[in-house]
């Protein structure tokens, strides 16, 4: 391997590494705020890719009956929670809220999509869409059992998992979808080429994550988030609802997954079911923060990111099997520098 | 005659399932394979999950080192398949002791995303070796035969497929019903507790770990010899998932629960694939949504899955008495006064920048009742946790019996004879009042998990069953023996710790705030048992805010404030030593 091989590996590595920590930082996120192991994450990655690829085809994506049928599922949970409080009078502003915003996103999607807006517009509308379903999945799924154990909480997400992928073969179809560059330019420094492409990955990611920094270092919302990881039961006692929490920390984390997705659709082709391991990739780098320090999270997933682009030089078909064996030497060193607590029930 | 009715239950199982070979079209016989099949792994999965509280992805995983050791080696070497059984168990006794021994050390959800990431290692693994045959995998496998009798047919593998399946199922029965059970039933919820009473909770897990992984092993060299040919498909992390949601959908509570799953998911997923696609239109995986769905509303509505229903319309066993069996052996007790039993030395105690306990030396003397009294925050849990091993000493030493006891793990502590009760109650609620006494005397027993699930253990379990009783009937409360442990209210609670603690038949008695919650008159009875016990040559430190109660009971007192003993002497003298006063009322 020369120095040109190596710097080719090294950037792809960083490209994905960048990727995977917007990935890693939505679950961290989850679980510091809800406790949930957050498996489905890999589905809304997919979901973002395939949502783009639908755009730029000018069919309207999938997305738009997912998120119609989700609304409608939701608004008949919320109906039913609603009115066994015998809240009704609120029902009219919950019902605009769990069935009326997501149909207005799904009827703008749907419209604009044969429409061939700018690719800017394109990725705005699938953070949109995909966006939406994030809360939408807290309110269906989580937020009925938010007090159950963590154990139980993960066995549930990975049931989502199970029923996301099978939705997403429904409505995207078995067929893989590749979105193109945002841009094809590339310069060179010295022998070393670089894809304006991949800096524009990495920036995104780095402007995404100190988006995420000011949010929680400097709005009354990011506060109370960080307010409920601390100590839900104090936070609920000082008036921050563990709901709203709930509901705000799907929002940010399905938009971080959205935008892995758009950013993704370039480098590789996406299949409906490819977002396991995209998010397992993400789960390794934030299991080396423990899952719950972002900075080491985020680093963990760059560590991933070259420790795969690196591996498929070398064993290319045992990629994978390299990148989740990682897994047992963090979690070794994982489990020699915290002590041991007693298990939450 | 109740008891014969749970008896016939499970004998019209076992008659239900011997007729299906015999009468049933060929169809339900491969079905009744898969479920044999599958019930084994599910099995596996209600010790380790529902039981002792240890997720796992990954049981397809070792499914798939059972088969694929018996497929390489019978079609490279022609060995003989009664042979690859023990080799595929002892790579997945291995390979499951390396994977226990890293993620079994962690908190509860490392383990099962470690599972899932080594679920999905493992089955890139069989895909990826072209030794192994890569995605094609292995063909060629040769049947199992007993003598000239090839088990070429389904329903003569049937038979051999059931029977291992009951004779895993009677295993796992009695191991759940047994010292070792005990022990791994207190693991989800009470390790603390139970590390109090010597169970080492890290190698039970392990134990667990491996009971679960070697079940999967052999389901996997079954299915080898059933398929007579294996390909990486069917061991993937997919296949792990729907182990687990088996066990969740049957009832991972109990043994029952993973037949009743293995049945209902193979036979709705056959099914859903008959179904689904017609209805649809389309071809794919899609039961796997209903699958989904199915979970999300069974953990929303009733996370103990399908088997408490159908327990419901079974004939309830009843509870037999406890006959008297010969007492277990006892330690030798000491006459009162006869010099110190436990020195704390110069014990320290460092959170942070807080002196939580700073430089306290006392003595406990032998057959004493040794009150360790002072304000809120002045350190007495703190001492407590110190002596019981539940905290490390920062600096200093504890002594017991001439042992330094400082930087002993809790269950270790227990083997010396120090038992003790929890300030805040630690009884295992869904478990039987005598069950819970049981545990105490966890180290009286011997039985472990190899004896216990081969029914070897009756007579001592006869012994610890007696003693526990008999604990239970000196603190007043054999009339509950049976009931749940968590609908007592909590002063009795409070008493069945400390007969818990009996049954340990320890030299050294802690109890932590015992009276707290108690009625005037269980008080008295408390205080009343407490003197017998000394009078028998019991030593008892008691941690207590109840001054009336302590004063009465204790021979001793040390008064503690901020970390350090403030006095120390007779309950009278106490009373009148001005520092106390001032401790207590602010300075008068």
């Amino acid at each position: 391997m020369d120095l040109s091989i190596a710097a080719f590996l090294a950037q792809d590595g960083v490209t994905n590494g960048a990727i995977y920590a917007l990935l890693a930082l939505a679950l961290v996120l989850v679980f510091t705020v809800t406790r949930i192991i957050w498996v489905p994450s890999g589905e809304f990655v997919a979901y973002g890719t395939l949502t783009l690829a639908g755009l730029q085809l000018g069919k309207p994506p999938g997305t738009v009956g997912l998120l119609i049928g989700m609304a409608l599922v939701a608004a008949l949970v919320e109906t039913i929670a609603t009115l066994r409080r015998r809240e009704a009078r609120r029902l009219p502003a919950r019902l605009a809220l769990w069935l009326g915003l997501p149909l207005l996103i799904a009827a703008l999607v749907w419209w604009a999509a044969p429409r061939g807006f700018s690719l800017p517009v394109q990725i705005l509308l699938t953070l949109a869409a995909v966006t939406a379903l994030g809360p939408l999945q807290y309110r269906i799924v989580y937020q009925p059992i938010a007090d159950a154990s963590v154990l139980v909480l993960l066995i549930v997400s990975v049931a989502v998992h199970f029923a996301l992928t099978g939705l997403g073969l429904w409505f995207f179809g078995a067929e893989g979808s590749r979105t193109p560059a945002f841009t094809g330019a590339s310069f060179q420094l010295g022998e070393l080429t670089f894809s304006a492409q991949s800096l524009l990955v990495v920036a995104t990611s780095v402007v995404l994550i100190g988006a995420l920094y000011l949010f929680f270092g400097r709005t009354l919302h990011g506060k109370a988030l960080r307010a409920t990881a601390v100590n839900r039961v104090g936070a609920r006692l000082v008036g921050i609802s563990p709901s709203f929490a709930g509901v705000l920390t799907f929002v940010l984390a399905a938009l971080l997954c959205a935008f892995s997705g758009v950013l993704i659709g370039p480098i590789t082709t996406v299949y409906y079911d490819s977002g396991f391991l995209v998010s397992l990739k993400g789960f390794v780098g934030a299991i080396i923060g423990g899952l719950v320090s972002y900075p080491l999270a985020a680093a963990g997933a760059l560590l991933v990111g070259l420790l795969e682009s690196f591996s498929s030089f070398w064993a290319s078909a045992f990629k994978e099997v390299i990148v989740f064996t990682l897994i047992i030497p963090v979690l070794l060193w994982r489990s020699l520098a915290t002590h041991h607590h007693e298990e939450e029930e | 005659m109740r008891i014969a009715g749970t008896r016939v239950a499970a004998i019209a199982f076992v008659l239900a399932l011997a007729a299906v070979p015999l009468a049933a079209p060929p169809f339900w016989v491969t079905l009744g394979n898969y479920i044999g099949l599958y019930s084994i792994v599910a099995l596996g999965i209600v010790l380790l999950t529902g039981v002792a509280g240890q997720t796992s992805f990954g049981q397809a995983a070792f499914v798939g080192l059972g088969a694929y050791t018996t497929a390489y080696l019978t079609t490279r070497f022609g060995t003989s398949p009664w042979l690859t059984l023990p080799a595929g168990l002892l790579l997945t006794l291995a390979v499951a002791l390396a994977l226990g021994f890293i993620t079994l050390r962690m908190q509860g959800h490392y383990l099962p995303l470690a599972t899932i990431a080594w679920g999905i290692s493992i089955a890139l693994l069989f895909g990826n070796l072209d030794w192994l045959g890569g995605h094609t995998g292995v063909t060629g496998i040769p049947p199992l035969a007993i003598g000239a009798l090839d088990l070429k047919e389904e329903r003569h593998l049937y038979v051999l497929i059931w029977a291992i399946t009951l004779v895993a199922l009677w295993a796992t029965h009695n191991l759940l019903d047994s010292r070792p059970g005990r022990a791994l039933r207190a693991l989800k919820g009470g390790l603390e507790m139970a590390e109090a009473f010597g169970v080492n909770g890290a190698r039970l897990k392990i134990i667990a770990f491996v009971y679960a992984a070697l079940l999967a092993c052999v389901s996997g060299w079954l299915y080898a010899h059933l398929q007579r040919f294996v390909n990486p498909t069917p061991f993937g992390i997919n296949q792990g998932i729907e182990y687990l949601f088996m066990a969740v959908v049957g009832g991972a509570g109990s043994v029952w629960g993973a037949v009743l799953g293995a049945t209902l998911i193979t036979l709705l997923k056959q099914v859903l694939q008959d179904a689904l696609p017609a209805l649809l239109g389309r071809a794919g995986n899609f039961e796997n949504v209903v699958f989904g769905v199915l979970m999300i509303l069974l953990l929303q509505f009733a996370r103990n899955g399908v088997w408490p229903w159908v327990a419901r319309l079974l004939p309830r066993r009843t509870s037999p008495p406890v006959p008297d069996a010969a007492p277990l052996a006892a330690r030798d007790k000491h006459a009162r006064g006869d010099g110190a039993l436990l020195e704390v030395k110069a014990a320290r105690k460092v959170f942070g920048g807080l002196v939580a306990v700073n430089d306290l030396t006392f003595d406990i003397r032998e057959g004493e009742i040794l009150g360790l009294i002072g304000p809120n925050g002045a350190g007495k849990s703190t001492t407590f946790a110190l002596i019981s091993g539940a905290l490390r000493l920062s600096a200093g030493d504890i002594v017991f019996h001439g042992e330094s006891i400082g930087s002993r793990a809790p269950y270790r502590i227990a083997r010396l004879g120090i038992g003790r009760t929890f300030q805040h109650v630690r009884l295992l609620p869904q478990m039987s009042v005598l069950d819970n006494v049981a545990l105490g005397a966890y180290l009286r027993g011997r039985a472990g998990v190899l004896r216990a699930a081969l029914r070897l253990d009756r007579t001592e379990e006869r012994r610890v069953r007696a003693a526990a009783a008999r604990e239970i009937a000196r603190v007043g409360l054999s009339a509950h023996l049976h009931d749940d442990a968590g609908s007592l209210p909590l002063g009795m609670q409070r008493i069945v710790e400390i007969a818990r603690a009996l049954a340990a038949d320890p030299t050294l008695l802690l109890l932590d705030e015992p009276a707290a919650g108690l009625r005037y008159l269980e008080k008295q009875a408390l205080a009343d048992l407490l003197r017998a016990l000394r009078d028998e040559g019991m030593t008892i430190l008691l941690v207590e805010h109840d001054m009336e109660f302590v004063m009465g009971l204790t021979d001793r007192l040390i008064v503690m404030d901020f970390g350090e003993k403030l006095a120390e002497g007779a309950p009278a003298q106490i009373q009148r030593d001005p520092r106390v006063l001032e401790a207590y009322l602010g300075g008068v």
